[in-house]
């Protein structure tokens, strides 16, 4: 704060020396956030309705790179393929999370409370790709996980996971989800926290059991906490890249094939640069469109 | 506290964010490389590295020690010289290579498949060059793939646009140990021998074939193509990778490759798990002896002459009849020279060193594994009789006599290979893709591909 501002006697240059400095104080992040992230909507936008290989001239074609996406198998397939992760990235992990978060609250007070905190957080520090190799690894045909079957007498479902193309898809959701599942552990045990115990001791009074109490007081309290984790795992499972760039690369034969990684492609190996602003732009509203409907889930139970 | 806004204010804002949007509205690429002169003008009479000291800008592979090593040695031989070398692993290059090139063009780069890259005029024609130190009189298959048309197409003849440090080759690796194990004392002769010594294998409990097919790189086009040759002549594979009009992969004994193909991988001559497998993974494999052969290139003989002294031996892809012609994909070492380089002259005097150089050919043959280029009775190093490497180099000479070199199906187009192959031998594999889909698919991916560009 320019301190000199509040000395000056005249309220009118005083008013606007002050809002000068605000702006200069917004200056940098304004001008941050315009380079960084408005121009390269913009300029996706723009390459959107070209034809160009990133380098050479380029043709105006319109809307005909937005009708690819939607026509071409392959393209269309990737936006398909995002949306079941959802299931792996959001569902698992939101589902888990609350029975795990409400069973690490009713232990709260021991030791073993604070390691399973620590273990399921632990994935959210280790960087996406150094996940995506260890499981690579853990499910490979020799791996870890295979050996564990083979050890149980399942010998018979042992496979490469990811080359598998029944289960690639499944296999990297199951290494999203077991990412994700610390965070929205985490969030919800801070959510539980909050809830005021009277209303348990309330409710126990009134006959409620475990239960009970779980579906009748935990979940509708912790109502904006799950909107945060949804929030952020459905954009993680329709953005997703590294985990699937590291497992399998979209195959095997493009059956883990999602949007990032398709525009990736386009972008850098196909060279279709107004195809995969074109993706990119469908996705970017795709995942406003998701994330949009979650907040006013949020905000209604507000009221 | 609360303070109002002025319009004016905000007025500012919104003027510094649409400043910087109004950089956008000029149409992508309009200040894009403009074609340069060709021809041999701009050519001195013998380019050179002169004498006043100089740094060369490369730009090279990750995990491949030849380049380095010849820079080295040349840096020893012509002391003004030093080296600024970037390293990439291949992929990141051929997604980098056309930006690279534009903005910060170096004067020996590491090249991917150059069709794209000519077309957008971002690599230095060599025809000049080539004229200057008698490239030109080298046998005509060590530059071949490396002309282009004007625009890019077709590949295979036109100028020159790139320059290889040596020729490698793919053929068929094996475990000499594995081998003996099921009575095979010399290399097949014919298809139909290689066949029965896979089946020998299987029988044996023995995988017959390691190879990758994982990710987005389907090693199983290895094989393919070796079968394609087997069953049918290299001139239209060729058309069809150089992009000549009307060139086509669907063809009648192609057909028969990829029917082999099936054959083998129905048989179960693969890994269960080859759809998962990667190059590194089947290398380790190989090497660990896990299988008999692997669909490889001699790029990997000095590698393997040190990893399984002795107990590798590599023989190229036996014809479908007997004495039939052999063939091989085999293509340069590609590097090439920015259109803006600041040293291209000494560029072009280095790639001309590594063919004719005594050491350079040395240090390529031990280190590169694979046939130095140059004229056809240059000098050639010694390689003792029992290593790998010496193998190669002889099947080398095989091919160069049948005529027998194909570029690789996977360098048609910048994108055949992730897009189309990958994913389409994965399906044959997971028996989701027949043989005749197969050829059909990728005919119409290239044809998409093509018109496109």
């Amino acid at each position: 704060m320019p301190r000199s501002a509040h000395r000056r006697p005249a309220a009118g240059r005083l008013r606007g020396a002050r809002g000068l400095a605000g702006w200069l104080f917004v200056l940098p992040a304004l001008a941050f956030y315009a380079v960084f992230v408005l121009r390269p909507i913009a300029l996706t936008l723009q390459y959107s309705l070209y034809d160009w290989d990133g380098i050479g001239p380029s043709t105006w074609v319109g809307a005909a790179n937005y009708g690819k996406v939607f026509t071409d198998p392959d393209l269309f397939d990737s936006l398909v393929n995002a949306f079941k992760l959802i299931v792996f990235f959001s569902a698992i992990p939101v589902v888990l999370g609350l029975a795990i978060a409400a069973t690490i609250r009713r232990i709260a007070a021991s030791r073993l409370a604070l390691v399973a905190r620590t273990v399921l957080f632990l994935p959210q520090v280790i960087p996406l790709v150094a996940a995506g190799i260890a499981w690579s690894w853990l499910l490979a045909s020799t791996g870890v996980i295979n050996q564990l079957l083979s050890l149980v007498g399942l010998g018979g479902v042992t496979r490469a996971w990811l080359g598998d193309f029944a289960t690639a898809l499944p296999a990297v959701g199951m290494i999203g989800a077991w990412v994700l599942l610390g965070l929205c552990t985490l969030l919800l045990l801070a959510g539980m926290s909050k809830i005021d115990p009277a209303l348990y001791e309330a409710a126990r009074l009134d006959g409620a059991g475990p239960w009970r109490e779980f579906v009748s007081i935990t979940v509708p309290s912790l109502r904006q906490e799950i909107a945060v984790c949804v929030t952020v795992t459905v954009i993680a499972a329709l953005a997703s890249f590294d985990i699937i760039y590291i497992a399998t690369q979209g195959g095997p034969g493009n059956t883990t094939m999602v949007p990032g990684l398709q525009i990736f492609y386009l972008a850098f190996s196909e060279r279709e640069v107004g195809t995969a602003s074109a993706l990119a732009v469908v996705l970017m509203v795709l995942v406003i469109a998701c994330a949009l409907p979650i907040q006013w889930f949020a905000k209604d139970g507000n009221k | 506290m609360a303070r109002r806004v002025r319009p004016g204010r905000s007025g500012a804002a919104l003027v510094i964010a649409m400043g910087t949007l109004a950089a956008a509205c000029a149409a992508p690429g309009s200040n894009s490389p403009q074609p340069q002169a060709t021809g041999t003008s701009a050519v001195s009479k013998a380019p050179a590295c002169g004498s006043a000291p100089i740094t060369m800008n490369g730009y090279f592979e990750t995990g491949f020690p030849l380049p380095k090593a010849l820079t080295t040695e040349f840096t020893k031989q012509h002391p003004n010289v030093t080296w600024n070398v970037r390293e990439d692993q291949f992929a990141v290059i051929t997604q980098n290579a056309p930006r690279v090139l534009a903005d910060n063009p170096p004067d020996l780069m590491r090249l991917p498949q150059v069709s794209e890259l000519v077309k957008d005029n971002l690599l230095k024609n060599l025809d000049g060059y080539a004229t200057a130190f008698g490239w030109d009189k080298w046998p005509a298959s060590q530059l071949e793939q490396l002309r282009l048309g004007p625009g890019g197409r077709p590949r295979g003849e036109g100028s020159l646009y790139a320059l290889g440090l040596n020729m490698s080759m793919t053929g068929v690796f094996y475990n000499k140990k594995l081998a003996a194990q099921i009575g095979m004392t010399t290399p097949p002769a014919t298809l139909a021998e290689l066949d029965e010594v896979l089946a020998k294998a299987k029988n044996a409990g023995i995988t017959p074939i390691v190879q990758f097919n994982g990710g987005a790189t389907g090693g199983l086009a290895f094989p393919l193509q070796s079968l394609m040759a087997a069953y049918g002549p290299t001139g239209p594979i060729n058309d069809w990778i150089f992009q000549k009009p009307g060139a086509t992969i669907d063809t009648p004994s192609n057909q028969q490759a990829v029917q082999h193909l099936e054959k083998w991988i129905k048989a179960g001559y693969f890994q269960k798990d080859v759809n998962a497998v990667d190059y590194a993974t089947m290398m380790s494999r190989f090497i660990d002896g896990q299988g008999l052969i692997m669909f490889n290139g001699d790029w990997e003989s000095g590698n393997l002459d040190k990893q399984m002294p002795g107990n590798v031996g590599f023989t190229l892809m036996p014809p479908a009849q007997q004495g039939g012609k052999r063939a091989a994909m085999s293509a340069p070492l590609a590097f090439g020279i920015a259109a803006n380089a600041k040293n291209a002259d000494c560029a072009a005097f280095f790639l001309n060193w590594v063919a004719t150089d005594k050491r350079a050919r040395e240090i390529g043959v031990e280190i590169g594994g694979s046939r130095p280029m140059g004229p056809a009775d240059a000098y050639m190093p010694e390689v003792a009789a029992d290593k790998v490497t010496a193998s190669t180099l002889e099947a080398g000479a095989d091919i160069a006599k049948d005529n027998g070199a194909m570029d690789f199906i996977a360098n048609a187009t910048g994108a055949i290979y992730a897009k189309s192959w990958t994913p389409n031998l994965q399906k044959l594999v997971a028996g989701k893709q027949t043989a005749q889909g197969l050829l059909t698919a990728v005919q119409a991916d290239y044809a998409r591909q093509l018109e496109g560009n």
